[in-house]
């Protein structure tokens, strides 16, 4: 008879049911009754576990009554089986259905082995162990990752091509081109809040005209860095670790390796170039956008001419100031490129393991924008 | 023996990805109990197919009906119903990378049963122990190796006893000796859970050794050329097509014992 396990059971389905029969001394069967499914409630094992005391010696089944099955009942008759074993009660299983003694069967046939057991619980001293060990390895990793770009760019200088010439212009059309419509937008936003905190105050010296000193300096300075930095951190080095991540995931960087060619110098060194390459260039765009930004302030609100105004922002800003803030921006671009890659490339083989990556290439890149902002400023105005 | 009964009914199937037409009037049947094979060379559209009678993807033309039901005539609700009874293993796996195999299994069951823990833990463990990974619970998809990967999919696949199986290539990847475990242990589910099977595979042992009915995809006639059992297709088919691919080029009409 073909059982037919899987049409859910309609409403009108027997509960599944099971009683004990003692047919002779040391003898007990188990005759099953009802639908044993996924959606049935089955009886609780325990007064049958209980029944398997020394009094038996053998073990019945009878599946007459039996009218669907799936594995809830497998795993019921599994419980008992065991039981069973450890009392060294002799189990006839002849009365089961044939599907469910093949099933029973093949699960337990011998099974891999088991090559190691994950961690479990550890006490607070291991984990403390691991952490450090695992902070040592981090900055291992980080040197060894450092020393492989250099020798990719050493490469690079001897005349190799360590990567596709057509990627890097992907990379450098996508974190330049590609982010000019955010950083206008961001870049004007901060000139016109610059310039309107400035107003306020200046306004009451009637020294509005100084507004675009304040503008000007603060953009080239700081801002036009920075806040490109900001974002090509969100939008470039996210997407470089995410893609580096997923493919860690499913082993292209591993077939890269074996085929000798270095994943640092074909995947690294191109996105890493194209952003301090870029960034720069979307910093200088970011200062000319935050200074119109305020113009439109200086204009509206401080009644003064748009000529005026941007010739004002011009006077105040040296060329070295307006090199320094290409230098930090040139600096994040490199850090940006840097954190996103390597948190690719040290990304474990999951999804979950690629997300955390992302995260992580966000929050070390604007950790590392602001560090080392602070620093080059300390450095040149000591 | 009762008369077969009709499980899936492809009907006038034209499958498309966008303008571009992969395969088109497909007609065939799969009955119940069924060990169906789609056969074809790379590239004919054998993935595809599957992913149409699973509900991944819409026909561009004709339907599925699962017993008398038109799948893609019913409203959402009503398909995933039916998808709910199928159980898939995919291509590659697709093990959900950031849970145990444990939690792989058991996700389907917590979603669609009101079992307690503890019942789903002991269905977990069975299902690891039908697929001979037993005590692999805790382990990660990263972990294993890929015939074990290939097994825990099955695993999960048959997490919810399902009336229909759908495998993709099942055995791609494996060495020959685990690829014919796999087949038995295919077999075996199949004959225990009574469930209609429909794998993609090209693997000729496979295909004589558990076939009992299969339809050949052809990518040059952008159609299906035959359908029905494997073996009495190598004896009967008159297509130089289907049995070239049947005897792998060697034309002759005999099956090769494996
Ligand atoms: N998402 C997709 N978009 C466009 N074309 C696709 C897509 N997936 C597959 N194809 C094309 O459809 C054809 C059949 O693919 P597939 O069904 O995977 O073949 P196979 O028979 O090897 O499983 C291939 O030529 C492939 O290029
Ligand atoms: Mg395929």
């Amino acid at each position: 008879m073909q059982q037919e396990p899987h049409l859910s059971p309609d409403t009108g389905a027997q509960p599944p049911v099971f009683t004990l029969m003692r047919p002779g001394p040391g003898d007990l069967t188990v005759a099953l009754t009802g639908s044993w499914t996924l959606h049935g409630h089955p009886p609780d094992p325990t007064n049958l576990l209980a029944a398997l005391d020394q009094t038996v010696r053998r073990l019945y089944f009878t599946s007459d009554g039996l009218t669907h099955w799936d594995t809830r009942l497998l795993i019921f008759l599994t419980a008992i089986l065991d039981t069973a074993g450890q009392r060294q009660i002799v189990v006839d299983r002849a009365g089961l259905p044939p599907g469910v003694r093949r099933l029973l069967t093949l699960s337990e046939a011998v099974p891999e082995q088991v090559t190691y057991s994950p961690t479990g619980r550890e006490l607070l001293a291991t984990r403390v162990g691991r952490a450090v060990l695992a902070l040592v390895e981090q900055g291992r990793e980080v040197a060894t990752f450092t020393g492989e770009i250099l020798l990719a760019i050493l490469a690079l200088l001897a005349g190799k091509k360590p990567f596709k010439a057509q990627d890097f212009w992907y990379f450098i059309q996508n974190c330049g081109i590609g982010s000019l419509p955010i950083v206008s937008l961001i870049a004007a936003l901060v000139g016109v809040i610059l310039s309107f905190v400035g107003a306020v105050q200046l306004q009451m010296f009637g020294a509005q005209i100084y507004v675009a000193n304040l503008v000007g300096l603060g953009m080239v300075l700081e801002m036009g860095a920075l806040m490109s930095g900001v974002i090509i951190a969100g939008r470039i080095g996210a997407s470089y670790a995410a893609q580096l991540g997923t493919m860690q995931v499913n082993e292209e960087i591993d077939a890269l390796r074996t085929m000798g060619i270095s994943p640092v110098g074909f995947l690294v060194l191109p996105r890493i170039l194209a952003l301090m390459l870029m960034l720069p260039l979307l910093c200088v765009y970011a200062d000319i956008m935050g200074i119109l930004g305020g113009s439109v302030i200086g204009v509206t609100m401080l009644d003064l001419s748009l000529v005026e105004f941007l010739e004002q922002a011009r006077k105040s800003i040296q060329l070295s100031q307006f090199g320094q803030g290409i230098l930090k921006a040139s600096v994040f671009g490199v850090l940006i490129g840097f954190a996103g890659c390597l948190r690719g490339m040290q990304c474990g083989r999951s999804a979950l393991a690629v997300g955390e990556a992302t995260t992580s290439a966000v929050v070390t890149s604007i950790v590392l924008i602001v560090v080392s902002d602070s620093f080059i400023t300390y450095l040149l105005y000591r | 023996m009762t008369p077969p009964a009709p499980a899936i009914t492809v009907k006038g199937l034209t499958m498309a990805y966008g303008s571009y037409v992969l395969q088109r009037d497909l007609d065939f049947t799969i009955n119940r109990g069924d060990i169906f094979v789609i056969m074809g060379g790379s590239g004919c559209g054998k993935s595809t197919l599957l992913r149409h009678m699973i509900g991944l993807k819409q026909p561009a033309q004709g339907t599925v009906c699962y017993g008398k039901a038109d799948f893609w005539a019913l409203n959402e609700d009503e398909r995933a119903t039916i998808i709910r009874r199928a159980g898939v293993l995919y291509q590659s796996g697709a093990l959900w990378s950031s849970m145990t195999l444990a939690e792989n299994v058991a996700l389907p069951l917590q979603h669609y049963t009101e079992l307690s823990p503890e019942v789903i833990a002991d269905l977990v463990a069975f299902k690891l122990s039908l697929v001979g990974l037993a005590g692999f619970e805790a382990f990660y998809p990263s972990e294993l190796s890929g015939g074990m990967r290939k097994r825990a999919a099955l695993a999960r696949a048959i997490a919810l006893d399902p009336d229909f199986l759908f495998f993709d290539e099942p055995s791609a990847g494996l060495d020959p000796i685990s690829a014919r475990n796999l087949d038995q242990l295919i077999l075996e589910l199949r004959e225990s859970l009574g469930a209609t099977v429909v794998i993609v595979t090209h693997e000729l042992a496979s295909i004589y050794a558990i076939a009992t009915n299969s339809v050949f995809l052809d990518s040059e006639a952008k159609t299906m050329l035959a359908t029905g059992n494997p073996k009495l297709l190598l004896r009967e088919c008159a297509d130089p097509t289907v049995l070239n691919f049947l005897t792998r080029g060697t034309g002759q009409r005999e099956v090769r014992t494996v």
